[in-house]
């Protein structure tokens, strides 16, 4: 159906924009006149920093069982899911028959990564975990390829 | 050449008026350069967030931070530019900012070892003529910088710049004969002591009291002058990738950003001069003070209206939104001009009635 939208011709007043204008000046030096005692909405990054949610996906971490040794078993599932194949697995053999593998090696290039969180979801053993780390900046690209003994260490301790 | 008592007294005059000039460019250097600060950290309160605030306490050293990158920078020159106009372009607008300021009075008069000395670096007797005609060389750095970068996009915004400034000056001229017409005299000295007067013993006679639509006038068309928002299209970054400055790097990139802030304490200054009354401060009996007091106190009343204008280009940008080009040309010629020409016959019939009225 056709509405025909009402286009009211400008009164003077509002053609001349003058009290339009005084009006949008009165609003800006409102804030201008609040922002320095108030601080403004800007974090003072790196004193403060905002608060992360549950659930954000960070740096990646490694889980371990009760006893101490890791969970992963080298399936290699999150590396074959991952879609910008970051995750690099080599993979050694464990004595013990209901777990034949573990990792010899396992590196996440941070670089590649895309914090997609699939390899978590892919995970069968619940062995992968993100974090809430996002403070991951590095000097060289040698010191941003994350492996195992950084993504399993304590996570409080990391980077 | 004998090193008679005149050759003595053209040498020290020549040394006073050198000293001024060398305050002057000093004082508006480093104005300038506190201006650009005042800009990012005041359009950071009108937007809810702080400035910047790293270099130095509340960020005061930012500007120092801001020269030493520029200096530090690779001075790029592109192959595909016409040399000799790229280099010269920033230099000439800065240069007729800074050279406008040499008719403004910031200040009334000090002695110093009898000699008095006025605040003014030329007192000249065409003064507001000149700076109309100075502000028109501004459009050559322009004009030169869009066309020797041989870019489409740095053409386009130097032509559309070019023909802004060009039509807005029409209106910015026409503003002034207003005031002159009441002031009876081009002298920028003249018009800011006749600015001491009252009306109805209450109200001082300040140019926007006795000219309230040219001052409106003047103000908007010095916007469009010095290509600030709402007038910015030519070097909006947004919109046609910065303009006419896009091919300019480092030190010639701030000597455009340098000469844009410059202009606008001109802008500034010519205001509070024709407008608000100069070094004026109404209302205050300082006859009581010793001499340099009192000339310190005017040019301290000059340097806050010079402030208070150059808060206001900075307010005014950040409320405002862009002019399209054809709004902006349509104002320029549309509107501004025949306001400007009735100003002048207003003006011209109230003064010819009180005049015949009187006599």
């Amino acid at each position: 159906m056709a509405y025909v939208v009402p286009r009211k011709k400008m009164s003077f007043a509002e053609r001349l924009y003058l009290p339009a204008i005084g009006r949008g000046m009165m609003l800006t030096i409102k804030h201008f006149v609040k922002t320095p005692f108030s601080g403004g909405v800007t974090v003072r990054y790196p004193e403060k920093r905002r608060p992360i949610a549950d659930g954000y996906r960070g740096l990646h971490h490694l889980e371990a069982r009760m006893t101490g040794d890791e969970r992963c078993v080298a399936c290699e599932m999150c590396s074959t899911v991952c879609p910008a194949g970051a995750i690099r697995i080599v993979a050694e053999e464990v004595s013990d028959p209901s777990i034949e593998k573990r990792p010899q090696s396992y590196e996440v290039d941070l670089l590649r990564c895309i914090f997609c969180g699939m390899c978590v979801e892919a995970c069968p053993r619940e062995a992968l975990t993100m974090t809430k780390r996002y403070e991951l900046a590095d000097t060289k690209r040698e010191k941003l390829v994350a492996r195992k003994e950084r993504l399993a260490g304590p996570v409080e301790s990391k980077d | 050449m004998k090193l008679d008592s005149n050759t003595i007294q053209t040498l020290i005059t020549l040394g006073i008026v050198a000293a001024k000039i060398g305050v002057v460019l000093f004082v508006i250097m480093t104005f300038v350069a506190y201006y650009t600060f005042a800009e990012r950290k005041f359009s950071g309160w009108m937007q809810d967030r702080v400035g910047p605030n790293r270099c130095g306490p509340f960020g005061l050293l930012q500007p120092l931070a801001d020269g030493v990158k520029f200096f530090m920078k690779e001075d790029v020159i592109p192959g595909h530019v016409d040399k000799v106009l790229y280099v010269l372009a920033p230099a000439l607008s800065l240069v007729p900012a800074l050279i406008t300021f040499a008719v403004v009075p910031f200040g009334s008069s000090i002695v110093i070892a009898g000699r008095n000395i006025s605040l003014q670096i030329a007192d000249l007797n065409i003064g507001v003529l000149y700076i109309l005609a100075i502000s028109s060389l501004g459009v050559y750095g322009i004009v030169m910088a869009g066309w020797s970068s041989n870019n489409k996009y740095s053409l386009m915004g130097s032509m559309r710049s070019t023909a802004q400034m060009i039509s807005y000056e029409l209106s910015l001229g026409l503003s002034i004969i207003g005031v002159l017409m009441v002031f009876e005299t081009l002298r920028l000295n003249q018009i800011v002591m006749h600015q001491g007067g009252y009306i109805m013993g209450v109200i001082p006679r300040w140019g926007v009291v006795v000219q309230p639509l040219g001052f409106l006038i003047f103000l908007i068309a010095s916007f469009a002058e010095t290509n600030r928002l709402p007038f910015d299209l030519p070097e909006g970054e947004a919109e046609i990738v910065a303009g006419y400055h896009v091919e300019y790097g480092s030190m010639k990139f701030s000597l455009f950003m340098i000469a844009e802030y410059a202009n606008m304490v001109t802008s500034a200054a010519v205001i509070t001069c024709l407008f608000f009354g100069g070094w004026q401060i109404p209302w205050v009996n300082l006859s009581g003070l010793p001499q340099w007091a009192v000339a310190l106190v005017h040019v301290g009343a000059f340097s806050v209206k010079l402030m208070f204008f150059a808060f206001i280009y900075i307010w005014v940008r950040w409320t405002l939104p862009r002019f399209r080009y054809d709004q902006l040309m349509r104002l320029g010629w549309k509107v501004l001009l025949p306001l400007s020409i009735l100003n002048i016959l207003a003006t011209g019939i109230f003064y010819m009635i009180k005049y015949t009225a009187v006599h």
